[in-house]
């Protein structure tokens, strides 16, 4: 790998520590795992930490919302930032290729997030294990070391969102509104539409098929590998559904390592072929 | 040595045309200025000559290469920049922006240090950048440019927001800056303190070139007339003045072409009661001013 990309990755990382994004994100994760572990069986009329795959599931359930908004808030400004204050053009004179440029930006957000979900979801394995009565230490760890993947994989696909936003418009304040529009087309609208399809369908639509909708969005894809992790859960809606398809954990995540590298890619030679 | 050299470039955006037909020599120690209203094609040229963009027809060649090829990479570490309105990254101290655009460049930080005592900002260096003012901004930017020792400068309007003091301060060294052989194209809209430090200037309209060589080509291309003032007691003017001059309250006011001047001044010293005399050579505002008036003929 090259310096160049090497000093801007350093600087990007650098700026998330500054910043506090790595602090935050790191408490967020911690609080909302903790928690969700403690509290997570309340409605059962107790609290206290017991059932693993309960927590993991649920914790997915509200990581697949919060995930991409951090990631798409800590990254869209990443490139029209730079172009609205000037430092983009006075970049683009140095002794570096373009690529080396977005690649060294994308790195440098793809570890603050990388190391704010270590940190966090670790802290909170390692609180929830040290507070459990009954627990196998390997068998949390993995489940962790399981989620965390996923997790950072989720993150790291809405950062390349964010890319291509960034690299496409030259305004800040349309970057924002477009990641709102991206944030809640593959978050919220996307499920309620294929709910609404089984729905006014009654159920009619093919079973074979219909899983596979649920690869065309990447947050799908992770509640789904993350559910089957955990498989002793009872599920409800669209996942329900999804189960007949059976995608084995090596297809989940080559659906979401395709997730990630499409807009990587799109970003790359959108902004390798711009013009200043 | 011609270091760069544009050949009838044109540039095109979207039906507009940025640049038409501009010849262009610029040889090694040369201070140019580029003047022009805001859309002349100042900008484009400088782009071009960055390798930003490419022509839509002629050639552009930067010590000899093309500056948008395959050879940008080597040839950007030659060049120094600083554009217009560049504000820098907030929440970093001046000397970590700078050791941030040295590493790119691949200088050592030591010299980001020298730079910035250079530039006058030796108090600031762990100052964060949101504290700056506007000159010290510009003298960040400057700092910046001079990463690499650049054996090509291209500066668009440096000394905006600068207090005269350290406009004085810039353009001395630029012209250290000069003698170590360095070229350098400067784009201003001021225009008064550039014409002691340039060469030769450019002057573009619409995208041509109204007029190019040194100062005093020009001057002698506008042939605009000489202004002199001349104060003392009852002044009476020689013949071929006598018709066109004005009164001020210390004394005379006239105007004479500069072919005349060596031939008339002499008469001028020798009139009975004077006491003074100014004389007022056409600035570089004034040769600005004319050829956009008369912005018919091209070179």
């Amino acid at each position: 790998m090259s310096n160049v990309l090497l000093t801007v990755a350093g600087k990007e990382f650098r700026d998330g520590l500054r910043n506090r994004w790595v602090l935050s994100i790191s408490l967020i994760f911690a609080i909302l795992a903790t928690g969700l572990a403690y509290f997570g069986s309340a409605a059962s009329g107790q609290a206290g930490f017991s059932s693993l795959s309960a927590t993991m599931v649920s914790l997915a359930t509200l990581a697949v919302i919060l995930i991409p908004l951090i990631a798409l808030m800590l990254s869209y400004d990443s490139v029209v930032g730079e172009d609205e204050q000037g430092t983009l053009l006075l970049l683009m004179t140095y002794p570096m290729k373009r690529w080396q440029f977005i690649s060294g930006k994308m790195l440098g957000h793809g570890l603050i997030l990388a190391c704010a979900s270590v940190t966090g979801f670790g802290l909170s394995a390692l609180v929830t294990g040290a507070f459990s009565d009954n627990i196998i230490w390997s068998e949390l760890l993995a489940a962790y070391v399981f989620f965390i993947i996923f997790s950072v994989l989720l993150g790291w696909i809405f950062i390349a969102f964010a890319y291509v936003i960034s690299v496409s418009v030259t305004e800040k304040s349309k970057a924002a509104g477009i990641a709102l529009i991206v944030w809640f087309c593959f978050v919220l609208m996307f499920d309620l539409i294929l709910l609404g399809l089984l729905v006014t369908t009654e159920g009619n639509v093919n079973a074979e098929t219909f899983p596979y909708l649920l690869m065309l969005n990447p947050t799908d894809i992770y509640r789904l590998a993350i559910i089957q992790y955990f498989a002793d859960q009872q599920l409800s809606g669209l996942m329900a559904v999804a189960q007949q398809a059976r995608f084995t954990t090596r297809i989940l995540f080559c659906g979401m390592l395709f997730w990630l590298l499409m807009p990587l890619l799109y970003s790359l030679l959108k902004f390798n072929n711009r013009t200043f | 040595m011609i270091i760069v050299d544009l050949s009838q470039v044109e540039k095109h955006y979207w039906g507009v045309h940025a640049l038409q037909q501009l010849d262009l020599q610029i040889r090694q120690g040369e201070v140019l200025g580029l003047f022009g209203h805001n859309g002349a094609g100042k900008t484009t040229a400088i782009k071009l000559i960055l390798g930003l963009i490419k022509p839509s027809r002629g050639e552009v060649r930067v010590f000899d290469k093309d500056p948008a090829g395959s050879h940008a990479y080597q040839l950007r570490r030659q060049l120094g920049f600083l554009q217009e309105n560049v504000s820098f990254y907030q929440q970093m101290t001046g000397l970590e922006v700078l050791n941030y655009f040295a590493k790119l460049k691949g200088c050592t930080a030591r010299q980001s240090n020298d730079l910035l005592a250079q530039v006058g900002l030796e108090q600031a260096v762990d100052r964060r950048i949101k504290t700056y003012s506007k000159g010290m901004c510009q003298r960040l930017g400057l700092a910046q440019a001079l990463l690499g020792s650049p054996k090509l400068l291209l500066l668009d309007e440096p000394t905006v927001g600068l207090d005269p003091l350290a406009t004085r301060d810039f353009y001395s060294s630029i012209e250290a800056l000069k003698q170590t052989g360095s070229t350098i194209v400067l784009c201003s809209h001021l225009l008064a303190g550039v014409e002691k430090v340039i060469d030769r200037a450019l002057i573009l309209r619409e995208g041509r070139a109204l007029a190019a060589g040194s100062l005093s080509e020009l001057r002698q291309q506008a042939d605009l007339p000489v202004n002199i003032e001349l104060q003392g007691q009852d002044l009476q003017l020689p013949e071929p003045l006598a018709a066109s001059f004005r009164r001020t309250g210390k004394g005379i006011e006239c105007q004479i072409s500069q072919q005349q001047k060596m031939h008339l001044l002499p008469q001028l010293l020798s009139l009975p009661g004077l006491e003074n005399i100014d004389i007022h050579m056409p600035s570089l505002d004034d040769i600005y001013a004319h050829f956009n008036q008369h912005n018919s003929g091209t070179v």
